[in-house]
């Protein structure tokens, strides 16, 4: 198997601007190549652009104002977890020889369109996301007693996490108390229970083992991919407690990269709602099912930041083409050693899960240094 | 008639094929395990409450008809899990589908 890796990235701060999606996705692109000197422009064979935008050929726009001319310039969409569909296809074009050089750039704006989803009419009228969100809340709640106060502690931890990250959109920390009193959205669901749509960019360049060795000092390869799509309609999914297509996706990054879950050092996981990071954590195997959050607890209390260092979705904001680079971002930097104030001890090996549409899709991604 | 010709005159029906007999849903013009021709079902169904939740005292409910497809609908008692019901009122407003159960 070709070892494929990650020479570097770019990313700029999430935030609430209104600005246009073109100049979102240059901000963490120009990041990149300031990031990165020895990238030579003429050498990228691809640009892929992670975004639910509605505007078109992005790709192109971006090459243009980059100045890069790539063999392959297209878009990739798949809602929340678009930015990791983004990596396997840049690995996929690496790893077929199609190309030796693939910057991967994800932005998306705070109004993006990618958060309600019209073909799933089984929802009724009720196709925002907060509401599958609090079924699996109340699913989860019901089938293993778990309190609205314990499922709390994963937005104040995450908030915590977030104020070390320069780039997120939260700078607040918040107490459980601060979480229950927050507005009710619905009877399962606060406001500081949810992840924000926000205005944010990321970017990410991807080589063949020839290039990243020629590029970068400290590398980092991408060693285990899984994917997995159950549905396109949440009223799909098996069970509302557990993530289905997360269980499948992980089982096929493991066994790719030859590892244990017991070997994941840092892990990136998909809180979009608080109740999603236990569940991942179960679904992903690194506990039995109904007892994720006895990990954030000992995590929170102990200040470990193993569990979303960045801040998570709820501490960072979630601008849905980018969060999937951005997540494989930070992992990149626990690696290299090179995350500051949220570096994890001994960060050998890292996780990214990152998915979409009420789970029913899921990226699983095994990093080693 | 489609599906949606019959929601909007506030009938819901029930996706089958015409070939191999399985209900499709969502509904389709063809099935997706055959590809045979699809035609709908009347009737008066009924589902049964999988989970529920609420917002602004209104409660929202997925429930289950003949042990295949699920639906979110709104439901005004206080729901119970695996409680029968059956569709008061639908429809389409505002391009979204709604369902009403009791
Ligand atoms: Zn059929």
């Amino acid at each position: 198997m070709a070892k494929i890796g990650i020479i570097g990235y770019g990313i700029t701060p999430f935030t609430k601007d209104d600005k246009k999606i073109e100049s979102i996705l240059l901000d963490s692109a120009k990041e990149l190549f300031k990031n990165n000197q020895k990238i030579n422009r003429d050498d990228i064979d691809a640009v892929l652009v992670s975004t639910n935008n509605n505007s078109k050929y992005l790709s192109p726009i971006l090459s243009e104002m980059a100045g890069i001319q790539p063999k392959i310039a297209h878009s990739i969409e798949n809602l929340c977890n678009s930015g990791t569909n983004s990596i396997v296809s840049a690995y996929s074009y690496i790893a077929s020889g199609l190309a030796d050089l693939v910057l991967v750039t994800g932005a998306e704006r705070y109004d993006s369109p990618g958060s309600v989803l019209d073909w799933d009419n089984s929802r009724g009228e009720y196709k925002h996301p907060i509401f599958w969100a609090s079924l699996f809340a109340k699913s989860y709640k019901r089938e293993f007693n778990i309190s609205d106060e314990q499922l709390a502690l994963v937005s104040v931890k995450n908030h915590k996490q977030a104020k070390e990250n320069p780039n997120a959109l939260s700078n607040k920390t918040y107490t459980i108390e601060d979480v229950m009193n927050s507005k009710k959205i619905t009877e399962d669901l606060r406001l500081l229970d949810c992840s924000r749509s926000c205005t944010g960019s990321s970017s990410i360049i991807l080589g063949s083992e020839e290039k990243v060795k020629e590029l970068s000092e400290n590398p980092v390869w991408i060693t285990g991919i899984g994917q997995k799509t159950t549905s396109a309609g949440f009223t799909k999914n098996t069970s509302f407690s557990s993530m289905e297509s997360t269980k499948q996706a992980c089982e096929t990054a493991l066994k790719m990269s030859k590892k244990n879950i017991e070997n994941v050092n840092v892990a990136e996981i998909h809180d979009a709602f608080s109740v999603c990071e236990p569940m991942a954590l179960e679904s992903l195997g690194f506990i039995n099912e109904g007892h994720g959050m006895d990990i954030i607890k000992e995590l929170h209390l102990t200040n470990n930041f193993k569990i979303n260092p960045r801040g998570g979705l709820i501490g960072c904001g979630h601008p849905l083409g980018a969060t999937g680079i951005a997540q494989t971002i930070e992992i990149t930097q626990q690696l290299q050693s090179n995350a500051n104030k949220r570096q994890v001890d001994d960060a050998n090996v890292g996780l990214i899960h990152n998915m979409s549409a009420a789970a029913t899709s899921s990226t699983v991604l095994v990093l080693e240094k | 008639m489609s599906f949606e010709t019959k929601l909007k005159e506030g009938i819901f029906c029930i996706p089958e094929c015409n070939e191999c007999k399985k209900i499709v849903w969502p509904p389709a013009e063809f099935c997706n395990h055959c590809f045979g021709i699809v035609s709908l079902k009347e009737g008066d169904f009924e589902a049964k409450i999988i989970e529920f939740s609420s917002k602004n005292e209104q409660y929202f409910c997925i429930v289950e008809f003949e042990k295949t497809f699920r639906i979110i609908a709104t439901i005004s008692k206080t729901p119970n899990i695996g409680q029968s019901v059956k569709i008061s009122k639908c429809g389409i407003s505002d391009g979204n589908y709604f369902f009403v159960v009791i």
